[in-house]
């Protein structure tokens, strides 16, 4: 085929409608674990986010004002079942969505930092329609929203960032021939991983098994509502449960970006900006030690820390977080 | 010329057989292409002095290889694609080796390659070619946009994702040093490239890093 001519038979229509169907047997069967005070969304739809499918999750009134929230990496939308309610019964039209490959949204072919971006800016265009919004993220979701509060601050109103801030970490005691080491390592990993994804699969197991794998990223979470994320994020075939997350992406990896230069940006945020630290360090969590990153505030923003408090904030106190978030937004609504 | 498929990932990328080998005892050269190239129908005259098998590799969203749905594209992603090519290749070559010579956004990837799989690429020979200035060496204002739809080569996403892809010169030195700490030569990347931005001029200075001729740099690795 010469360069310049259409090449669709290469394209991956048959997967992705295996995976629509997939999702939307899970939704149908509705196996749902119970937690208290946990809600499903009041309205579920996919938009096309310029040929991605990304799945939408709404809680509370169609009419009230939107708000969105933004999950973190390895996350999914339902992961604000506890939250977003809260948010809600403040008054709010809270709108989540899966980024690609996550929860219920398509597994496309190619994960980055910036085509998150552009599919977070397909939802901004559908909620907003050319306003701006309020934003709350939590992890990957905080900063992936830090760098677009700064790149495009006119589609924001206000921003809450839920423990995902990253902070430089030092590793001070390693001599340089112990890093190329440890980055070899690596990169040899992450180009093994590759080279088996095309035929991978994520290993089954009951909701208990899942709710334990979890558990070892995630042991400060309650076994029951790590049991319910599995019936979320997670579908059942014959063989069990799978989480629905693309089984391509892992934690790791390697690459040029550092996480201090999404700190550079939070000093010039035009917007009103909150942030909200928990004190515990945990695995999934960014160890930004609350000290390091309050120099950084804008000049409208400020930082809350919760003593004793791990990375899911918003899961260990949904109350007290959605408290500070409606407190934080009332102004602004 | 001949053309298999090889996978990685969601991706069917295209390997080029651009000739067959001359002395069957000589390992496969792999051709990397630059920013919206492809492979070329046949062997570029620099090269045919070669005696192994000369094979190009269409990155993802180039040439005959798939073109992903939404972007996503990013350095290390190519890099998947080149490691996908050294997997197959290396089955044929008979010292289990392959030398890899890149031409701008290419010659990049093929540095990575030889940092990444140091014990299986014999030297990385870096070139001009389009794509090999790169994107900045450190975080910019550069926003967000969206692009309609592509079904021809190569992929607008590509163009632009890896057009401004971030090249900080002590993340591409690492590769260097990683090439030299794992190759059993003394000197496993050369750079033949009359423009040399930031990141590469970076590479030049590095100890282990030959900075000679095209055809210097095909003998020494054959």
């Amino acid at each position: 085929m010469p360069h310049g001519t259409p090449a669709p038979n290469l394209r991956q229509h048959d997967y992705r409608r295996t995976l629509a169907t997939v999702s939307h047997t899970a939704a149908t069967l509705d196996q749902t674990v119970p937690f208290p005070g946990a809600e499903a969304p009041s309205r579920q739809y996919d938009i096309d986010a310029n040929g991605i499918r990304i799945a939408i999750h709404e809680w509370g009134d169609a009419d009230a004002p939107p708000m969105l929230a933004v999950h973190g990496g390895f996350d999914f939308a339902r992961t604000y079942d506890l939250f977003a309610p809260r948010l809600a019964a403040g008054g709010w039209r809270v709108v989540s969505w899966d980024q690609r490959g996550h929860g219920d949204s398509e597994h496309a072919e190619l994960y980055s930092w910036d085509a998150d971006m552009r599919d977070a800016l397909a939802v901004f265009d559908h909620v907003g329609r050319g306003g701006p919004l309020p934003v709350v993220g939590h992890s990957k979701g905080g900063a992936l929203m830090t760098q677009l509060a700064d790149a495009q601050p006119f589609r924001f109103t206000g921003l809450v960032n839920m423990d995902g801030i990253p902070y430089k970490r030092n590793i001070p005691d390693i001599a340089e021939h112990e890093r190329s080491k440890m980055m070899a390592k690596d990169i040899a990993s992450w180009l093994d991983h590759r080279r088996r994804t095309s035929d991978l699969q994520r290993k089954p197991g009951t909701i208990d098994e899942l709710a334990q794998r979890r558990g070892r990223m995630n042991p400060r979470l309650e076994v029951e509502w790590l049991r319910r994320l599995v019936t979320t994020g997670g579908f059942e075939s014959e063989d069990g449960w799978r989480w629905k997350i693309d089984s391509s992406m892992r934690f790791g990896g390697f690459g040029p970006w550092r996480p201090e230069w999404t700190l550079m940006r939070l000093p010039g945020l035009p917007m009103p900006f909150l942030g909200i630290l928990g004190s515990e360090m945990e695995e999934m969590g960014w160890g930004t030690p609350p000290k390091k990153v309050l120099p950084y505030m804008p000049l409208q923003g400020r930082c809350e820390v919760l003593e004793g408090v791990g990375h899911f904030v918003h899961v260990e106190q949904p109350q007290l977080v959605a408290d500070l978030v409606l407190d934080f937004f009332g102004g602004l609504k | 010329m001949s053309v298999t498929t090889v996978r990685h990932n969601k991706i069917d990328l295209a390997l080029h057989q651009l000739r067959a080998a001359i002395d069957e005892t000589a390992r496969p050269l792999l051709l990397l292409h630059g920013l919206g190239e492809h492979t070329p129908a046949e062997a570029p005259a620099w090269v045919t002095s070669w005696q192994g098998a000369i094979v190009g590799l269409d990155f993802t969203g180039h040439g005959n290889s798939t073109i992903p749905s939404g972007g996503g594209y990013t350095a290390e992603l190519l890099l998947g694609d080149a490691d996908a090519a050294l997997a197959a290749l290396v089955e044929q070559s008979p010292d289990g080796m392959i030398t890899v010579f890149g031409r701008g956004l290419g010659a990049y990837i093929g540095l990575q390659l030889a940092g990444a799989r140091a014990s299986q690429v014999h030297g990385a020979i870096m070139l001009d070619g389009p794509g090999l200035a790169g994107g900045p060496t450190g975080p910019t204002s550069q926003s967000f946009f969206s692009l309609p739809p592509s079904n021809t080569t190569p992929d607008p996403y590509a163009l632009v994702e890896l057009g401004r892809d971030l090249r900080p010169p002590d993340y591409v030195r690492s590769f260097v040093q990683l090439a030299i700490a794992g190759s059993k030569l003394e000197e496993p990347v050369a750079v033949c490239t009359v423009f040399r931005p930031e990141w590469l001029a970076a590479v030049a200075d590095e100890h282990g890093v030959m900075d000679v001729p095209l055809a210097e740099a095909l003998e020494t690795f054959a």
